[in-house]
């Protein structure tokens, strides 16, 4: 089970710096980030990508964006 | 891009709205707006303090329709692609401060990062010191942000009260239609309209709202943001907002080259002075309000156009901020600072440091 990175009602840099500070911490290798909107869902799934992280999927349930993100 | 289906949030979508604002902006200065004021949203909500009569500079009052183009191309943007979210709760009135020291900051220099930008690719050197400070207070920012700094979560609330900035603006918009400008008057029965400085000069009321509209939407599907340019570069490198950034500038430059509107030079730029280190100092201001509060003043808009009733209030707290700004000396002239402006970017600082050390709660 992916380690959840609840970023719901928080606009950006707040989503993108919670989930590099997973990512930098170095224990996980996939995250489930949690945001409610698209800006943040954009800019989440560039900066996973630039850290060379992959977007697995993204569900939409109830105005909330899941992202499973997975290391490599 | 996985998880970015939205063209213009890609490289070439961002690319293309700084390219597109880059046109547009100096297009409407050519076409009646004040020099390398093609589109500056703080100096536009000013005169909007201004029209308001909340200020009695008689120079800098006009209800700016760009501003109210911004908003509701924003919403129509956000209605269209099924973005938009009412939300608000996250420190409104911490917001409002920030927005008057914003706007307070963004005076002394003589304009917001847009016109920063502008000023610049119309040949002001000056506004190089003005970025400089913009960097200078969004680096500051970003301190705050590694240290945990946050204004809390957002709640959702009811579609009525996204809606309240850009009925706000509707309503704006109803009273020009209604109470035109009156020629050789600067009063009908509820506006103010300035008959000279830069208050009196701009692009027809139509072409205004028009390109307000198209930036709007640009801006909102785009996410543009000139603050979250360099606050990005500097916390992660990236380079996405900025390269839409630098875009704009250098766009901008060119549109001015062939209007004719390049007029390189320190001394007598239109609407500017020469006091570098408060253009330094007002920006600095600005920006560290800007980063703190998560958006540039155009960013603000758009966001309150989707439905964030915080950005909203940000608004309203530069437009408050406008009307300080000038019934106490805090704004500057060509001829320099006011005569309260220093002491107001101190206070401002004072004010931004107070908020980025004490609201560092951890998000639980």
């Amino acid at each position: 089970m992916a380690k959840t990175v609840d970023a719901r009602g928080l606009s950006c840099p707040q989503p993108v710096l919670m989930t590099l500070d997973e990512i930098k911490a170095g224990t996980e290798t996939e995250l489930l980030v949690l945001v409610d909107n698209d800006a943040s869902k954009e800019n989440v799934s560039r900066a996973v990508q630039s850290r060379k992280w992959r977007v697995e999927s993204i569900e939409e349930k109830d105005g909330t964006y899941q992202i499973a993100v997975k290391k490599g | 891009m996985k998880g970015i289906k939205n063209i213009f949030a890609g490289p070439g979508g961002i690319i293309g709205v700084g390219v597109a604002i880059g046109i547009l902006a100096p297009l409407l200065q050519y076409l009646g707006n004040p020099a390398n004021m093609g589109v500056c949203v703080a100096c536009f909500e000013r005169d909007i303090a201004g029209g308001l009569g909340l200020h009695r500079a008689a120079v800098v009052q006009y209800l700016r329709p760009e501003i109210i183009g911004f908003v509701l191309g924003s919403l129509i943007a956000a209605y269209l692609f099924k973005e938009f979210r009412p939300r608000l709760g996250s420190a409104p009135i911490v917001r409002f401060f920030l927005g008057v020291f914003a706007m307070i900051g963004a005076l002394v220099f003589l304009g917001c990062p847009w016109r920063a930008a502008l000023r610049l690719a119309g040949g002001d050197g000056t506004a190089i010191f003005g970025l400089l400070g913009l960097i200078g207070g969004i680096w500051i920012g970003t301190l705050f942000l590694r240290g945990g700094y946050n204004l809390g979560r957002t709640q959702t609330t009811h579609t009525a009260a996204g809606w309240m900035l850009p009925l706000f603006m509707i309503g704006l918009l109803v009273f020009m239609l209604l109470f035109p400008q009156i020629p050789g008057q600067d009063k009908n029965e509820f506006i103010f309209y300035s008959v000279k400085g830069p208050g009196s000069q701009h692009a027809p009321l139509a072409i205004s709202l028009g390109i307000g509209l198209i930036i709007g939407v640009l801006a909102q599907r785009s996410r543009f943001c000139t603050m979250g340019a360099i606050r990005d570069f500097v916390l992660f490198r990236q380079m996405h907002l900025l390269s839409g950034f630098l875009a704009l500038i250098i766009t901008a430059l060119a549109v001015n080259f062939i209007l004719g509107q390049f007029k390189p030079g320190f001394e007598g730029q239109p609407v500017a002075h020469t006091q570098h280190l408060w253009n330094f100092a007002g920006m600095s201001l600005s920006g560290l309000a800007y980063c703190l509060a998560g958006g540039c003043p155009g960013r603000q808009l758009f966001l309150a156009g989707e439905g964030d009733g915080d950005a909203a209030v940000f608004v309203l707290g530069m437009i408050v901020g406008a009307a300080f700004g000038h019934n106490f000396g805090l704004a500057s002239s060509p001829a320099g600072v006011g005569p309260y402006g220093i002491s107001a970017v101190f206070v401002g600082l004072a004010f931004c440091l107070f908020v980025g050390f004490s609201m560092r709660k951890r998000i639980a």
